[in-house]
């Protein structure tokens, strides 16, 4: 939280500007009484109605005074506040955005969101509520307790006995209600889960008739999160009644005392009033401050969430020097590839060497977690190897920039992302100057201008965010035209077909076939049926290659490869 | 769900769906849709719960302090963002009083104890204006210098005895309401959520492919939430605020008119004030909401696809974007916080100005010796408790405002129409034997659109059924009225000769175990997720399963076998690990019919091989419903149903099929035609 807080720094000179206001505007509403003490030991004494009112035009004055620096100071405020929770957003989108996949899915996406959305906004306004209330508080504090010791020093021992008793309820209070607070958010997230999940799997709990259990799964998180709740407003509830008996409690000591000592001769009416005013104020700021201790523990755990992100450097970075780019295009090699995810016991690819040139299709394939997307992404750098090098047109990925690297690349992801925009924007993400005839060229090969002319505004039609007004198959489509638009060296097809019927299927990869004879294409299948024709297949078996050549020689060489083929073929197509 | 929706056939591109925030706000700015309708859209656009936890509004938790005396802790009505108005404020208050009913008594006691709570402590100054006014007479009396003038303490001493009872008194009072408050309020919001938990395990499955699930959830996390801490804070607020204005002026009255008068000077001012700052305040927040509506989405939609930000190098293109919305979004919010933040300054400069007045006023008076000394002492204190309720009222109405329109979006939940119920004499099946029999169906997921015309289907007992035909020619749509998620509209299915209609939901889904392209698994253990089957499975029976569904090796290589907790999206196993959990689930379920709908899609061959195998034993004694993209799977089918369309075209195993060269035929051969590429 401090840590974030000094992103503050920039601001130094409106915060100091803030603090000052804030400080003139505290003295001067203390200063309010200290006439108004004049007024009526003087004016009223004497009977003075030129002395009142003139006093009256002073406090006047003053109160406007302190109007001016408040509005002041909340312009200056509103502006440090947002403006810090709009830096500490930019800082961390910008650094999100740097992330390979290794930083990103280290902490996920959906937290992510709410890291970069929710919690900043909770820390601008916690920043907003520190400008307000940190500085007004503790200045009334101060400045309450000595003026009514220069008012009173004697009757300001009051202050001495009271003020002990009134931190002690609300340390006890605070220390009591804390724990609760904290518990009570994590119950209503539970609540919120349990609910999640009931939406999300309506089926399967319908399917296996498991409702009344589901029922009561929410109903015990509901119970729970309800008996928190009173149990926290119960606490809070003792809060501002004994707060309030204390302070009129005190008042009451003060007439008292104070009385007697105006008996004694050695104080006046007009101060005890004054006094009185003084005290008021004293815990009224005491009891803002006590709020400050709700507010703040909610906001030191977005302050951490957020922190973490900050302190994450993506371990993906440009080299200093960067190797131009030859006249080489589309040349793919891995030498002795090995890669371990984060925390992984085993290897996800293991030593892994191979050989890609220009108008040669390189499949790949395998069983599931066999590490067949993982070695697609070597290519595209989404992660560092552990050992051994990845060669683009015969240059280490490493030592090119990553821009440059994956200019030269058309990747089509298994699962399809689609972004808010017209069809043509989507495809267009490909290659931002592309032509109309490009993106038509590219939607046609990719077998999506049908259904594109289909929509109404056909090119300008809308995708909803998260592509969820078109189907599955027809994201697919767009994504593949995406790439094909860009008319890069090297193709990477990462299992892109799963979602098309077999016919539009067919006819696509006919159309590809065309459309990419010149490039580089890898292209990891799940179907035999699809890259029996590949200049090379490669099988991955638990991340390590277990076989390389063409169908016929691994129907000879390798066993893995003949037991997914019969799982997938009858005798007569495997020849 | 998602995908679901996807998957399911009647949802036609560019028909249904959500618009963009862009394509909103256009609408808007052309007068198309209201503004209410436009945050109706962008909150259904929310879709990520966790992103509609807590969008921008304040911190207002449950219990947290709201009642400050002096200026500096409210951020003024505007703080909330946006204040939605209700449609029918009336109707859903009364509907939402309704809630209230069974704590009737409590909720007397809570009025009772509020309102003398709040009168005793507003007596209070007056009597403490008392005691100074003793003390002044004593001193003046003593300066004018008549002869055995003394401070009468005896008398202050009483008035003081009666200030500390009746403060204490107050105390217990304002505690006792908020304790018996807590109560009421939090089992208020228990019975609202249970209530409308019931309520979705009533609805028919349209109601959830309709609706965004964020929409949905947010009606139970955000507007409960709202609802929850109106009841907790503000309804004991409104009350005391009402009653300490009533009170402060009544007890002015009781002391002088004329200064009462004068003390109400500043309360046009006030109001006035109060107003005009909220209207445009609110006009700002509404500006702020929009933006960081339209920044979260950004936020999202990039995150998201970071992999294809990444791989397309558009980076810097996302971030130039995003730091556009971002300054429009500082310029919103700076003016919307700077706005509000403008209320407090100015109320109390108001405030001020009525203090000096009643000072000044009071003061002339005194020397007229028209008023006493602790009246005013008790004017100025009553002028400064004045201004505080009716600023509290005004955020109140806001609060109450948005809570009403809260209300009626969980209410509108409440209204959906259900399912129809079950069969009061319902049939239950001893031993089923899975002959299923489909007779002149008609369906259509919407009216007027009908999408099965004259479904017809005979199986027998231990049959494989292998539905085959393109995307959303209807195959998971059977599977949905054989399950009765849907109703058909005509015709009518049996179970063993059974009408489906005449059994209980219940009993039907447990004659099927079905297995869904969409795997859903649940925050627990692997364990957990597959004794889902059935209830009180042993642990022998919940290894066999998930030995048959070939789980077992990789459950076993995971750090805590079958105990590994599955997280929130169950995103620490693999897509095809989690359909072999799913498979397991329904192996253990040991169903009279099995349903397949893209069971194994996002397994390897191999596995899938392994699986079928497995699934050979079970599938020889049982009906079964298999739907797959991959011919490879469906071949050995007893009877393979072709769909296109929402009708069967084709019927006929796989030799047959072949030989008539149809529609089946030539998918099969598109499958191993021009295929390399």
């Amino acid at each position: 939280m401090v840590k974030l807080l000094k992103k503050l720094k920039p601001f130094w000179l409106s915060v100091t500007v803030i603090t000052l206001l804030v400080f003139f505007q505290s003295i001067a509403e203390l200063y309010l009484p200290n006439i108004m003490s004049d007024i009526v030991d003087t004016g009223i004494v004497n009977g003075d109605t030129d002395y009142i009112i003139q006093r009256g035009l002073i406090m006047l004055a003053i109160a406007a005074g302190a109007g001016v620096f408040t509005i002041v100071a909340s312009y200056l405020t509103s502006k440090v506040a947002v403006g810090f929770g709009k830096n500490l957003r930019k800082q961390v989108f910008k650094r999100v955005e740097s992330y390979s996949l290794h930083e990103f899915n280290k902490i996920g996406t959906a937290s992510l969101i709410t890291r970069t959305t929710n919690d900043i906004n909770q820390m601008q306004n916690v920043v907003m509520m520190i400008l307000r209330l940190m500085i007004y508080a503790p200045v009334m504090f101060i400045g309450g307790v000595i003026m009514s010791i220069q008012k009173d020093t004697k009757l300001a021992m009051i202050l001495v006995v009271v003020l002990p008793i009134l931190l002690l309820v609300i340390f006890f209070i605070v220390k009591k209600g804390l724990p609760l607070f904290k518990a009570l958010q994590k119950k209503l997230d539970k609540v919120n889960l349990v609910f999640r999940e009931g939406l999300t799997g309506i089926r399967v709990i319908r399917a296996f008739n498991r409702t009344d259990h589901e029922s009561k799964r929410f109903d015990g998180a509901n119970m729970d999160l309800t008996e928190t709740g009173i149990k926290v407003n119960r606490i809070m509830a003792i809060m501002f009644p004994v707060m309030f008996l204390i302070i009129n409690l005190a008042t009451i000591a003060v007439v008292w005392f104070g009385g007697h000592r105006i008996d004694a001769g050695a104080m006046q009416v007009g101060d005890l009033m004054a006094f009185i005013q003084y005290i008021m104020r004293i815990m009224f700021s005491l009891m803002m401050l006590s709020m400050m201790f709700i507010f703040i523990p909610r906001a030191s755990a977005s302050a951490e969430r957020i922190n973490e992100v900050l302190d994450m450097h993506p371990e993906i970075n440009d080299p200093e020097t960067v190797t131009e780019c030859g006249s080489k295009k589309g040349y793919i090699e891995f030498k002795n590839v090995s890669f371990n995810y984060p925390g992984a016991e085993e290897s996800a690819l293991k030593n892994i060497s191979f050989k890609a040139s220009p108008g040669e299709t390189t499949a790949i394939i395998g069983g599931t977690g066999s590490g067949k997307s993982t070695l697609v992404s070597m290519i595209l750098r989404f992660y560092e190897v552990a050992e051994g090098q990845v060669l683009v047109d015969d240059i280490p990925v490493t030592d090119m920039t990553q821009e440059c690297l994956r200019q030269k690349i058309g990747y089509v992801p298994q699962q399809a992302v689609l972004f808010t925009g017209s069809v043509s924007e989507n495809i267009r993400y490909g290659k931002s100057d592309a032509t109309n005839e490009e993106v038509v060229a590219a939607a046609e090969t990719a077998q999506a201008a049908e259904f594109i002319n289909e929509r109404e505004g056909e090119y300008n039609s809308i995708i909803a965010q998260g592509g969820t007004n078109i189907s599955g198959g027809q994201k697919q489509r767009l994504s593949i035209a995406r790439a094909l638009v860009r008319n890069p060296e090297v193709y990477i097809f990462d299992d892109s077909f799963s979602a098309l019927d077999f016919k539009t299927d067919a006819k696509l990869r006919k159309a590809l076939k065309e459309k990419t004879s010149k490039s580089t294409v890898l292209i990891v299948a799940q179907r035999v049926s699809t890259i029996m024709n590949a200049d090379r297949i490669i099988v991955l078996d638990n991340g390590s290659i277990n076989g390389i050549g063409t169908h016929k020689e691994l129907l000879q060489s390798c066993d893995v490869y003949r037991e997914i083929v019969s799982s997938q073929l009858s005798e007569e197509e495997m020849s | 769900m998602k995908k679901n929706m996807n998957k399911n056939p009647n949802i036609k591109p560019g028909v249904s769906g959500k618009q963009d925030m862009k394509k909103i706000r256009k609408m808007v700015q052309a007068g198309e849709i209201t503004r209410e309708e436009a945050r109706e859209r962008f909150a259904k656009m929310q879709p990520s719960p966790e992103v509609a936890e807590n969008d921008g509004k304040p911190m207002k938790g449950l219990g947290a302090p709201k009642k400050p005396q002096s200026g500096g802790m409210r951020m003024g009505p505007g703080m909330r963002g946006d204040v939605e108005k209700a449609k029918d404020f009336k109707g859903t208050l009364k509907r939402l009083i309704g809630y209230l009913k069974p704590f009737k008594l409590q909720l007397w006691l809570v009025l009772f104890l509020a309102i003398l709570g709040t009168a005793s402590s507003i007596v209070g100054p007056k009597i403490l204006g008392k005691a100074t006014t003793e003390l002044f007479k004593g001193l003046m009396m003593r300066m004018q210098g008549v002869p055995g003038a003394v401070i009468d303490f005896e008398k202050i001493a009483v008035i003081m005895i009666w200030l500390v009872a009746l403060y204490i008194i107050s105390s217990i009072f304002t505690y006792l309401n908020q304790f018996v408050m807590a109560g009421v309020a939090q089992r208020t919001a228990y019975n609202m959520r249970t209530s409308l938990n019931d309520k979705l395990a009533r609805l028919p499955l349209k109601f959830f492919d309709d609706k965004a699930h964020g929409d949905v959830l947010s009606r139970v996390t955000n507007d409960m939430d709202n609802i929850a801490s109106t009841l907790q804070q503000s309804l004991v607020q409104l009350i005391t605020s009402v009653v300490t204005m009533v009170g402060i002026i009544v007890m002015m009255l009781t002391i002088s008119p004329l200064m009462t008068l004068i003390t109400l000077i500043t309360l046009p001012l006030s109001v006035l004030s109060t107003k005009m700052i909220a209207t445009r305040s609110q006009k700002q927040f509404i500006k702020q909401q929009r933006t960081l509506g339209q920044l979260n989405g950004h936020v999202e939609e990039m995150y998201t696809g970071h992999r294809i930000v990444k791989a397309f190098g558009k980076e810097k293109d996302s971030i130039e974007e995003f730091e556009q919305i971002n300054d429009e979004l500082y310029d919103a919010g700076q003016k919307a916080q700077f706005i509000s933040g403008i209320i407090m300054p100015v109320m109390s400069f108001i405030n001020n100005i009525g203090y000096v007045v009643v000072t000044v006023a009071g003061g002339i008076m005194v020397t007229k010796g028209a008023i006493a000394i602790g009246d005013v002492q008790a004017f100025i204190q009553y002028s400064r408790q004045f201004t505080q309720p009716i600023a509290q009222t005004a955020q109140i109405a806001n609060i109450l405002q948005s809570t009403i329109a809260s209300a009626e979006r969980v209410f509108e939940v409440l209204d959906e129409k259900e399912e129809i119920p079950d069969n009061t004499n319902a049939v239950v099946l001893e031993n089923p034997r899975g002959d299923v029999l489909v007779e002149h169906v008609e369906f259509g997921y919407r009216e007027n659109d009908i999408l099965m015309k004259d479904m017809n289907i005979d199986v027998k007992q231990g049959h494989t059924i292998a539905i085959v035909g393109p995307t959303g020619a209807g195959k998971t749509t059977l599977v949905n009225l054989l399950m009765r998620f849907y109703e058909v509209s005509k015709g009518k299915i049996t179970v063993d000769g059974v009408d489906i209609r005449d059994m209980k939901r219940g009993d039907l889904r447990c004659i099927f175990g079905m297995v869904l392209q969409d795997t859903w698994l649940f925050n627990g253990t692997i364990h957990d997720n597959i004794a889902y089957g059935k209830e009180g499975a042993t642990e022998e029976e919940i290894m066999k399963a998930s030995k048959a569904a070939h789980a077992d090796h990789f459950i076993r290589t995971l750090p805590d076998g079958y105990d590994t907790v599955l997280n929130e999206d169950a995103s620490n196993i693999s897509q095809g690990q989690k359909q072999l959990l799913t498979i397991a689930r329904a192996i253990l379920a040991d169903p009279a019919v099995l349903i397949l709908d893209e069971a194994t899609s996002s397994v390897d061959t191999r596995t899938e091989a392994y699986i079928q195998h497995a699934m050979i034993e079970m599938m020889k004694v049982r009906t079964s419903f298999v739907i797959a993209h991959r011919l490879s799977t469906i071949r050995d089918a007893d009877l393979i149903l072709v769909m296109n369309e929402g009708d069967i075209i084709e019927t006929g195993n796989h030799e047959e099929l072949m030989n008539a060269k149809g529609f089946y035929a030539d998918l099969y051969n598109s499958q191993f035609m021009g295929q390399e590429i």
